[in-house]
This record gives C-alpha cells, structure tokens and sequence, in this order.
C-alpha cells in the first residue's frame, strides 16, 4: 500500500510538473537565441565583413552556434575580444591577424568629387547607404553614417575614394591618462597646485 | 541668522589668496584691437552665425543665433566690421580651434537701438524668458547653462527655493565679490526677476564668511525684498551646486538628475547681474566681470571686459611680466586650465586669468604609489570612493569606475588637493569619464548603423522581390499574348523545346568545333614561325579539325533548313507566325 501512494505522488507531482513546464515552455518561449542579440549589441557594427561573414549578425550568429573564433573583427579590436570573452565566459585571444589589424583612429570613406565618374559601384557597395548619388552624376559620402568599412573602396574603377581619418573634435575629444608614478603631470589643469 | 545651515561631507580649505584682487574696484578694458567671438561658449550645440563678412555690425547686435532649445545667442560687443568667420584658438584644454566670429571695432561703440521692460511683475513670464534668451545668457559660472533653459523647469516641478550661489569658493577668484559690493542691487533685482519667472517660494543667497564687504552690501541691498542672504562657512568646494543646495537647503540632488526634481534652482551672481541688464535695459550679455590674478599681473585685480576680447590684450592692459609668467590658467587653480596660447578670448564663462609667476605655481611633484592613506575619501564632498575609482581608472576597467558612481564626481580637486602622493586623482577621473562618454557614443553610432543595415537588407530583399514579381508578370503577358494568337499557333510549340534542344546541341558543336580549328590553326602558325619539330603532326591535326568543323557545320545548316520547312508546313498562316514565335522567343 505504502509503495503505491509513494508511487502514485510521484507519477502526480510528475504530472502536474510536467503540465506547467509544458505551458511554461510555451508561454515563455523566447524567440530565437538571445546571446546572439548580446553578441551582436558588442561587435562595432561596421558591417565590414573582413571577418568572413556578411555582416556583424551573421558573425554574432556564428560566435553563437558555431562556435567561431571571438578574435576575427578587425574594427572591434581588443576591446570587443575582452567584452566577448567575458560575455562567453572563455579566455580572451589576441587578434588574428589574418582577418585584418585594428585601426589606430576611426576612418570614413572620402570621394574626391571631380574624379568620380558616376559608376555607383560604391552606392552598391556600401552596407549602410552611406553614399548618396545617381547613375553618371558624382557621389559624396555621408560622413555621419559612414562606418569606414572600406568596402567602397575596392570597387571603384578610377580609384577616386580614400579612407581618411575622423579629425579630434572640440566634441570628440577626451583627457589621456596621467603618466604613471614617478612622472611629473605637467599636465593641462593645475589641480592641486596652489601655494 | 537662525537658519540652518546643514555641513556637508569633506572639502578642503585651501590657501584663499583672494586679497591681491579684491583691493581695487572693478574698472574697465580699452577696447581691443580685434574681438574674437566663439560660437560655442555655452553647454549645448554651437550657435549659427547670422552676419556675412564683411557686414557692419552694431553693438549689441545678434552675430550668431542659437541652434536649437539648449543654445545661446552670441552678440556683437562693439560696433565695427565683420573681418573673418573661421577657427581660432578658443577656452578649451585641448588647445584645438573652435569656429569663431571675429570683429574689427571701430571704435565708435555704437549700440543698436534697445529698450528694457520697466515693470517686470506686469509682463509674462514667456516674454521675460524670451528676453534672457534673446540676450545670450548662459550660466556664468563656469558650466554656461543656457539660463532661459534653466528657468523653464519641466512641466510639473514646482520650484520651492531660488538659490544665488554668491559663494565663490574656488582659490584667487573675486569677481563675483567685486560685483556684489559695486552692484548689490542690480544683482538682487535680476535675482527677483528669476524669481517671478519660476515662482519661487524662497529665495537664498548663499555667500561665503570670507567676503564681509559682499555680505553687507547685499544685506542692504535686499532690505524689504523677500530675499533672504545666507552665509555659510568658508570650505571649499561649497560653491559647488548640489553641495550649495545641501547646504541650505538639507536636500540631496540625486544622481543623474537636477536640481528642479527636487524643486531648487541655483544661479550664479554674475547671470543674476546678466538677466537684471537684459531685462530692465535690454542690454544682451557682451561683457562680464573677470578677475586678473596671479603673481605675473602687475595691476590685479577686476575687470569688467567685453567678450572676445583676447587674454593677450588683458595681459598688456594689466603690465603683466610674461617673461616671469610660468602659467596661463583660464579658470581658478582648483578647476581651471591651463591655456597656451595667448590669443584665446574672454568668454561668457571666463570668470579668471591667472597668470602664475614660476615661484607661484611651481610644477607638481612625480606621481608616488597610492599607499592608501583614504584621506581623498575623506576629503571627497560627494562622498565617492576616489582610491577605488583610481586603481580602475588606472586599469582601464572604465565600467567599474561606473559602478563606483565616477559620473557624479564634480572634478572639484579635493582628493587630488589631499593627496600625499601627489597623484593627480582628478586627471585619472577625467579620462575614465572621457572614455565612457566615448564608448557611449559609439553605442549610440553602431545602433545606428545597425538599423541603417538592417534597412538597406530590407530594401534590397524588397528590391528583388519587386524584380521577380515584375518578371512573372512579363511572363505571364507573354503567355497571354502567345494564348491570344489564332489557333494552329498552339501546335507549334509542342514540337519546338525539343527542336530546340537539337539544335543548340547541334550549335555548340559548331561553335566548338571552329574554336578548335582556329586554335590549332594558331598553334601551326606559332610552330612554322618558331620552326618546331612537330609540323606535321600538327599539320594533321588542323586538317582533321577542319573537315571536323566542316561537318558540324553542313549538320547545323540541314537542321535549320529542316526547322524551318517544318515550320511552314504546320503553320497555314505562313510568315507571320513565325515572324510572332521569333520575336517571343
């Protein structure tokens, strides 16, 4: 008798648990793989494909199933592989440097307007519709969307688009760090200086 | 004096050095030889110039307007000629050029015609914050808040207590004093009009007990208005807003908010005289009080200076030694910056020059080991963690710098001031700020370009969907049309793939084979020009290739031939059905 009723609780709480999980797992159902969102919310969204895929989503969705290296992104550089690598719970790998090295300072892509003969290559091109023109007039970047992906660059027959760097802005610009012990911070605000 | 006066935590009490200016009253500044006016010498977006090169302009005159909610006018100081609109070197650390409207006085100082408001109690409030803002102000402080902005809290913030923040705690500076003892009243009337404005409840005047002269002026100047003058203990940094606030108040802004949430506006003295001169005479904000201090300035003391005139002009007019002087500090020495360059103007929140001789301001000692002492904890008035917020900053762990709060750290120097190390704290503090103001607009940047991405996928996926759709329509019309010819037509092509077939197959092979042909003819050509030994072979093959040629040749002709009889006997109608099959295909 003793065996049944444990038997029979088991089988009831088994029941009634596998009803809720079941309903839960409708209910709650998350749509598609939400480390794919996290992973792609870190890469820099340059849309450059110099890691091999078409785009930062597709890579992010690469990292997530696949199991693709976290060091194939150029124009994220270290920092991306840290946030990565925390996010994923590995180890942090240096750069591989096949895939491209990492820009000292952002760039956007620059027309040089009298000898763009109007091909629209780079309009086909560029990932973000950056670049503004039509069929056999000129092209001009739109430098506040340009994320400096340099796949304009290779297809222009005549060459005319270079990558140049953003200028340091009254906006852009920010404090470098103090020197380090034992240097004298000659620095730009005289905090604590007074006599 | 019953109130009370709540202390708030740490501070410093650094060497005042308040004496070598404030002996001398205010007195003014010739004219200079150029006035050099940024456009950006508030918080918020720069301001759009509005005058052509080269176009006269009177005193008083609107050069560049305000871009947007937070931004300020900027006005002509003198009237003279608009000779140059470009870069110059403006009142920023960095040292990089700011755009700039520059004028050349023409010494007649001629104002545009302006009239004020006589009774301010009578006129609405919109039209008194459209007066401040159609005159430029913008906080003089130090921050250059656009004030019209401040004084029109969000819908639903009742303000209780207008706070003046006459304290001026920061070492050297005197202007704010200077101005209270010469200008008590306009002070208190442009305070009062801040107060209709927002109705205010109370209105306190903070000063510090350092300035005696200050607090009885102002006392006199406030008898039997409701403005009540609150002096506080001399410690620095209690000129700070919300350390102000505490203090009069015992309220505590909260991080990431300001002070109307919890019903306090602050101003400072020098936009209190501002708004009073906009108001009552119309006059727009072209100059301001400054104080020239520092053991290089042979005359310190205060001026009362137009805007855009350049510290080189103020550095003459004072007899400064600038073969003595080792630093030029816009700014107290708590807060400011150092300046390189000499050209840079007077702006609306230039409220010092310290011109520092090399015995004044030596260079700061090496940087030593933090060795833990926690006197920056301490001394910190906004009760962070400095040491923490350090050894991040210095690691470069910028969101852990964020979870100890770096963001409400107001750069006041305390911790670094403290420091037996000599480590420049505020420094580290800056930079870890820099970074995460970057990082935060990169977030913002690739949000951006992500949805630009996501558009640009959609509108090609669009794009080719629209093609295909286009191309079964075609499809279809064709068909249509085939389906609308008279009948007999539809027997055709039933046979037709299959000829077809054949006859491509048929075409390839020609083409093939006379490919063939050439190439071997080519390759004879090459060997009897090189003398090779293999003539004969190759001689073969060409003759071969050629009757190969031949033959696929004569098969595709009698197929064409065959198609087209065969085409005429199923089609009564003749020509046109084939002329009709032809052109579909």
């Amino acid at each position: 008798m003793d065996v049944l009723t444990a038997v029979l609780s088991i089988l009831g709480l088994a029941t009634v648990f596998g009803i809720v999980l079941g309903y839960a797992a409708v209910r709650f159902k998350v749509e598609g793989n939400p480390v794919v969102e996290q992973i792609d919310a870190i890469l820099p969204q340059t849309q450059c494909g110099q890691c091999g895929y078409p785009g930062c989503r597709p890579y992010a969705e690469a990292i997530a199933n696949n199991n693709e290296a976290i060091n194939r992104c150029p124009p994220g550089g270290e920092a991306t592989i840290h946030e990565l690598a925390d996010l994923l719970g590995v180890e942090p790998i240096p750069l591989d440097s096949e895939h491209g090295e990492e820009k000292a300072r952002p760039t956007v892509a620059f027309i040089r307007e009298d000898e763009c003969i109007g091909c629209t290559k780079c309009i086909q091109a560029c990932p973000v519709d950056a670049i503004l023109g039509a069929a056999k007039l000129m092209h001009t970047v739109i430098a506040a969307e340009c994320t400096g992906c340099d796949l304009c660059v290779d297809p222009c027959p005549v060459d005319c688009i270079d990558m140049i760097e953003v200028p340091v802005s009254l906006q852009t610009w920010t404090w470098q760090s103090p020197a380090g012990i034992g240097q004298i911070n000659a620095e730009l605000i005289p905090v604590r200086n007074i006599l | 004096m019953s109130r009370r006066i709540w202390n708030f935590p740490g501070g410093i009490h650094p060497p005042e050095n308040k004496q070598q200016s404030k002996g001398s009253a205010i007195r003014s500044v010739a004219l200079p030889e150029r006035l050099i006016l940024p456009l950006q010498q508030h918080i918020g977006s720069p301001a759009k110039p509005v005058v052509m090169l080269g176009e006269k302009v009177l005193k008083g005159q609107m050069i560049a307007e305000a871009n947007g909610v937070v931004s300020a006018h900027v006005h002509a100081p003198s009237s003279g000629t608009v000779t140059d609109i470009g870069d110059y070197p403006i009142q920023h650390p960095s040292g990089i050029k700011g755009s700039c409207i520059v004028i050349k006085p023409d010494g007649k100082d001629q104002w545009l015609p302006h009239e004020g408001i006589e009774d301010y109690k009578t006129v609405e409030t919109n039209l008194l914050l459209e007066k401040i803002r159609n005159a430029g102000i913008a906080g003089m402080g130090g921050a250059g808040f656009p004030t019209q902005v401040k004084l029109s809290p969000p819908a639903g913030t009742e303000i209780e207590t207008l706070i003046l923040n006459a304290v001026e705690c920061e070492p050297y500076i005197t202007a704010d004093d200077l101005l209270m003892q010469e200008r008590a009243h306009d002070i208190i009337n442009g305070l009062l009009i801040m107060a209709h404005i927002v109705k205010a409840k109370e209105i306190l005047v903070g000063i510090e007990d350092n300035k005696p002269e200050a607090i009885h002026a102002m006392e006199q100047a406030a008898l039997d208005t409701p403005v009540e003058i609150v002096v506080v203990p001399t410690k620095y940094p209690s000129g700070g807003e919300k350390q102000l606030i505490y203090m009069l108040t015992g309220k505590e802004v909260p991080s990431n908010a300001l002070p109307a949430h919890i019903g306090v506006i602050c101003q400072n003295t020098g936009t209190a005289y501002a708004t009073h001169r906009a108001v009552v005479h119309g006059e727009p904000l072209i100059s301001r009080i400054t104080t020239l201090t520092g053991e290089a300035f042979a005359k310190k003391g205060n001026v009362e200076v137009l805007l855009g005139t350049p510290i080189s002009h103020l550095l003459a007019e004072a007899q400064a030694d600038i073969d003595n002087m080792s630093r030029l500090i816009m700014g107290g020495p708590m807060m400011g910056f150092s300046i390189t360059n000499i050209e840079v103007p007077v702006v609306k929140v230039t409220n010092c020059i310290l011109a520092s001789s090399k015995d004044e301001l030596p260079l700061p000692q090496a940087e030593q080991p933090c060795i833990r002492c926690g006197d920056c904890a301490k001394a910190c008035p906004a009760q962070l963690l400095p040491q923490q917020m350090f050894f991040y900053a210095k690691a470069l762990e910028f969101d852990k710098t964020q979870h100890y709060n770096i963001m409400d750290c107001i750069e006041c120097g305390a911790c670094s001031y403290v420091c037996p190390s000599n480590i420049p704290l505020v420094q580290y503090y800056r930079f870890a700020k820099g970074n995460i103001r970057k990082q935060a607009l990169e977030t913002r940047q690739a949000d951006k370009s992500r949805e630009r991405f996501e558009f640009h996928k959609a509108r090609l996926e669009q794009e080719a969907a629209e093609r295909e759709a286009k191309r079964k329509a075609r499809l279809e019309a064709a068909a249509q049309k085939k389906a609308d010819t008279p009948s007999g037509t539809l027997s055709t092509p039933a046979p037709a793939p299959q000829e077809d077939a054949k006859l491509l197959v048929l075409k390839t092979a020609a083409a093939t084979s006379a490919k063939q042909f050439q190439q071997a003819k080519k390759a004879l050509a090459l060997a009897e020009k090189n003398a090779a030994d293999n003539l004969t072979e190759l001689q073969a093959k060409v003759t071969q290739l050629e009757a190969k040629a031949d033959t696929a040749k004569t098969a595709l002709r009698e197929a064409l031939k065959a198609q087209k009889t065969l085409a005429a006997e199923t089609t009564p109608s003749g020509a046109k059905s084939t002329a009709d099959t032809k052109s579909g295909s």
